[in-house]
């Protein structure tokens, strides 16, 4: 468990790093270097962008631009007013900044394993995530009673109450812990 | 030895204090100036009794039949942590008192008075309501 720990922290890193260089070279370079799908990396990208983490991180987890692909955020932030019943507008300058940040930064712009499959054969724009059909497909198992009729968890939208690696994006199976249910190892 | 430690100390406690004179400043400065904006688009004098009133006051929404106000999601202690009432997400205390970054910008304040008045009342609110519960927010 510990040198799980220790490898997750590194890995977190590299990422960080990498993710500080230059986008254009660092992008160039990793195509050349990473068959696309072939050597992806794990996961999805963290969130590496301050105004988004406040801005999007006030009422939820800020949802990192990888789980889902540009045109879904495009179409989110057109609609910000009436945001799955809420009001989350923000003024025009910041509006502008996260839009560019989501863009650059969704599903399909970096080589991520998890944002890779979210994406694929992906028909549509939906606005949620929970709505992808490889989000639906590996959660159909998981019983409504842990998810809606379970206080500390109330909806799928809430990853982090199930998924202890959510916000640094590690979503696979073994660092999963359903509150009042445990760990998920099948 | 001993000498040294005491310095230290010193100036710990001068560095402590000059934080916290910066913060209480930042807050003070972000709410003495929108009051003085609201004054400017139409409040009167601010009254933080009505501010307390109107946070409390509990609205039934016209759309869902929830009822709906402040304290749903900051909680009646300005000092506990409130829990938002849609995703369950933990949100920090209102009160400066115990949470030092409240109320310390403007914008943000602005932002959350739009959002929040909308949400709750299903309006927009006020110079006047704005500048009553700032004034009672402030105070605790
Ligand atoms: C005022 C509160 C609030 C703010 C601010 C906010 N959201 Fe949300 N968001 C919600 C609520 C409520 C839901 C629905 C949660 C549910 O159904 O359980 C939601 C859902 C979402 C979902 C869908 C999650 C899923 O089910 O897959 C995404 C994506 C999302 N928000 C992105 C954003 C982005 C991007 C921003 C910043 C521009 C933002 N949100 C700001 C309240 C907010
Ligand atoms: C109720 C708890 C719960 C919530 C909430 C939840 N998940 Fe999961 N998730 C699981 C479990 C359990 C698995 C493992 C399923 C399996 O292996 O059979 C899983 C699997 C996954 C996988 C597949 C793992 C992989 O390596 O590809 C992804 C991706 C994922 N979740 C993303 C999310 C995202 C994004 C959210 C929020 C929008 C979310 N989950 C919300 C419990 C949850
Ligand atoms: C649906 C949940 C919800 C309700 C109801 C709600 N708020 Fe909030 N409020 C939030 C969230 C989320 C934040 C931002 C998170 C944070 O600052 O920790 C916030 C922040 C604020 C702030 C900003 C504080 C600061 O430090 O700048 C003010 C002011 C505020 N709310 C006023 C109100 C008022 C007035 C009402 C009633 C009319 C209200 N809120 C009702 C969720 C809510």
């Amino acid at each position: 468990m510990k040198k799980l720990n220790v490898y997750m922290l590194a890995m977190s890193m590299i990422t960080t790093g990498l993710s500080g260089m230059s986008l254009a070279d660092d992008d160039d370079e990793d195509r050349y270097m990473r068959p696309w799908g072939v050597n992806a990396r794990p996961g999805v990208a963290p969130v590496d962008n301050p105004l988004y983490r406040n801005e999007c991180g006030s009422c939820h987890m800020a949802y990192l631009p990888g789980l889902l692909p540009a045109h879904s955020w495009e179409r989110l932030m057109a609609g910000l007013e009436n945001h799955f019943g809420e009001n989350a507008e923000l003024p025009r300058g910041e509006w502008n900044a996260i839009l560019a940040y989501l863009l650059n930064n969704a599903a399909g712009r970096g080589n991520y394993q998890v944002s890779n499959k979210l994406v694929r054969g992906l028909r549509g724009t939906p606005l949620r995530i929970s709505e992808l059909p490889y989000f639906v497909h590996e959660h159909r198992e998981i019983p409504a009673r842990l998810v809606r009729g379970n206080p500390k968890v109330g909806s799928f939208s809430n990853c982090d109450a199930c998924h202890t690696g959510a916000n640094r994006g590690s979503y696979n199976e073994h660092q999963v812990n359903i509150p009042g249910y445990g760990r998920y190892d099948d | 030895m001993a000498i040294k430690v005491n310095r230290r100390m010193m100036s710990a406690i001068f560095l402590v204090g000059i934080s916290c004179g910066l913060i209480v400043t930042a807050q003070a400065s972000a709410v003495q100036e929108l009051l003085a904006e609201y004054g400017k688009e139409g409040a009167g004098k601010y009254n933080a009794v009505n501010g307390e009133n109107l946070w409390k006051r509990v609205q039934v929404d016209a759309k869902t039949g929830q009822k709906r106000s402040c304290v749903t999601c900051h909680t009646n202690d300005l000092r506990k942590p409130g829990k938002h009432a849609r995703t369950g997400k933990l949100i920090k205390p209102m009160a400066p008192s115990v949470n030092a970054d409240r109320l310390t910008d403007k914008k943000k304040i602005e932002k959350w008075f739009h959002r929040n008045c909308k949400w709750t009342l299903g309006r927009i609110c006020t110079p006047q309501e704005k500048a009553d519960i700032l004034a009672y927010l402030a105070n605790q």
